[in-house]
């Protein structure tokens, strides 16, 4: 990694044509499929070495072929574990939900893994990752794994690198691997909601009734987690919540009926928990909710997760694949030349892009 | 936006081992490596060994940064490393900052430590010596 932050500026506007012809393997799948040190990560990562599953995860993050091909191995092992989102807006008190939430996992006897992504900076993309502080109770148990994430700046690429590190947790033994998000923008709404289970974390005198009403993050909510359940005003936050999720529920039938005849989708109708994290409060009635969603009676409220994380992890490989075949040596002077013609208004860009699909579509790089 | 999403960026850890409570150092290394363009997972106050080894090892740091102004660097130190080495984490670059007197400095060397940082070191210094020390992974 001679050239540890050589990509610092990669973000900017500025670098759109500066692909980079030394990329470890993005645009060469057929490498993919045959890295040994991928397989060799895989066989280690199902021995159960932790070392090598974080080894692992990095590559998963710089989206590498090492990645893909242990990906390749791991993934039809995996899929049994319950991905449980957990987002909400910042000192909200989600890491400590999830540290109490993982408490009580290892106190039923299981293993519990974490996924925390903070923010990268669009400046720098360097990141300071903080949610171990909140964690620090599960250091130096080998039973709870907790991986710091940055965001980093890829579109659509921190869903796939995030639903592949959960898929590699899965593959090691985890039956339950919390994803905590920021739950300040689009894309992080996007990653909670591919979860098989998406917790939305509110403190208590966050906002008043309107609110919760608005369109956003409450309505990726499958359960709505008022945290800080000591503080004054907490019950009343919760039951606020409650009354104002669940209004329209008695008329649910007719609800369900009518978008289905119009192909709409249905809001969630999330159940709201009142938990005190650091007593343990309520903790332990919401992970039986998540462990009731995860088995039996429930499954089906998962599938459309499910079937909307495999969306989105095609759609970012289909793009990776692309971007790959974009950066191509031998393409980069002619997708120049449409960057530079569409700056110059002498083409526009969708002209140019039907001309940057045609050079791709003409030469299929590497099979 | 035709950008790379392959860059492989240099992970640190910043730990605070025993029961100092000075974390104002830390916390501006911690910002100041973040506007480098590092990634930096900040651990908190009050580390053992064995917490500090084992965030290294899920967090897959290619440094642990050990901020100490307690004095106590010459019992810390050595077990951070020892843990590290335990933990098969014996090439990861240990660095060491805070309050550390000259003569201990060939002792830490000795013990495992990478590089001492003394008060009045830069930010810039810091970073400039992890791009060129860091070392490389194997790849394919």
């Amino acid at each position: 990694m001679t050239d540890g932050n050589a990509g610092a500026n990669s973000g900017d506007p500025g670098e759109l044509r500066s692909g980079r012809g030394d990329d470890p393997g993005g645009g060469d799948p057929p490498a993919a499929r045959t890295s040994p040190r991928g397989a060799h990560l895989a066989e280690r990562v199902r021995a159960g070495d932790r070392r090598m599953l974080a080894r692992l995860l990095t590559e998963i993050e710089d989206r590498t072929a090492v990645a893909e091909a242990a990906l390749r191995v791991l993934y039809p092992l995996s899929g049994g574990a319950h991905l449980v989102g957990v987002t909400g807006a910042p000192g909200a008190g989600k890491s400590t939900l999830v540290a109490a939430l993982a408490r009580a996992v290892r106190a039923s006897g299981r293993p519990a893994a974490v996924l925390a992504i903070d923010p990268s900076s669009p400046i720098t993309g360097g990141a300071l990752l903080g949610d171990r502080i909140r964690m620090q109770e599960h250091a130096g148990d080998r039973d709870v794994f907790i991986r710091s994430m940055a965001s980093r700046g890829h579109a659509g690429g921190l869903a796939a690198a995030s639903v592949d590190a959960a898929a590699a947790l899965d593959a090691a033994g985890f039956p339950i691997v919390f994803l905590e998000t920021v739950g300040a923008g689009q894309s992080e709404v996007e990653i909670a909601s591919i979860a098989d289970t998406t917790l939305v974390v509110e403190a208590p005198e966050m906002g008043d009734e309107v609110q919760a009403i608005k369109a956003g993050l409450l309505e990726v909510a499958d359960i709505v987690v008022v945290t800080k359940g000591d503080r004054p005003g907490a019950g009343r936050t919760a039951a606020q919540l409650r009354a104002m999720l669940t209004v329209g529920a008695a008329d649910e039938a007719e609800a369900i009926r009518r978008a289905e005849a119009h192909g709409r989708r249905r809001p969630k109708r999330p159940q709201v928990v009142l938990v005190t994290a650091p007593t343990g409060d309520g903790i332990r009635d919401l992970l039986d909710a998540l462990d009731r969603r995860a088995a039996g009676r429930d499954a089906s409220a998962v599938r459309p997760a499910r079937l909307a994380r495999a969306a989105a992890q095609l759609d970012a490989v289909l793009a990776e694949r692309l971007r790959a075949r974009l950066r191509d040596a031998h393409r980069r002077d002619e997708i120049d030349a449409v960057i530079r013609a569409v700056a110059e208004h002498e083409l526009d860009p969708y002209a140019g892009a039907d001309r940057v699909m045609a050079l791709v579509e003409g030469s299929p790089s590497g099979g | 936006m035709i950008a790379a999403m392959t860059d492989r960026r240099i992970r640190v850890l910043i730990a605070k081992p025993g029961l100092d409570g000075h974390d104002r150092g830390a916390k501006v290394l911690a910002r100041g490596l973040r506007d480098e363009g590092f990634e930096v997972v900040y651990t908190g106050l009050r580390q053992t060994p064995e917490m500090i080894a084992s965030a290294a090892l899920q967090e897959d740091v290619d440094v642990v940064g050990l901020s100490i102004l307690s004095g106590a660097h010459m019992t810390l130190v050595p077990r951070v490393c020892r843990a590290l080495r335990d933990e098969g984490l014996g090439d990861v670059l240990v660095t060491v900052g805070g309050i550390i007197p000259d003569d201990d400095v060939a002792a830490l060397h000795e013990a495992g430590v990478d590089r001492v940082f003394g008060p009045g070191t830069t930010i810039g210094e810091v970073a400039e010596y992890l791009r060129s020390s860091v070392r490389p992974r194997e790849t394919a």
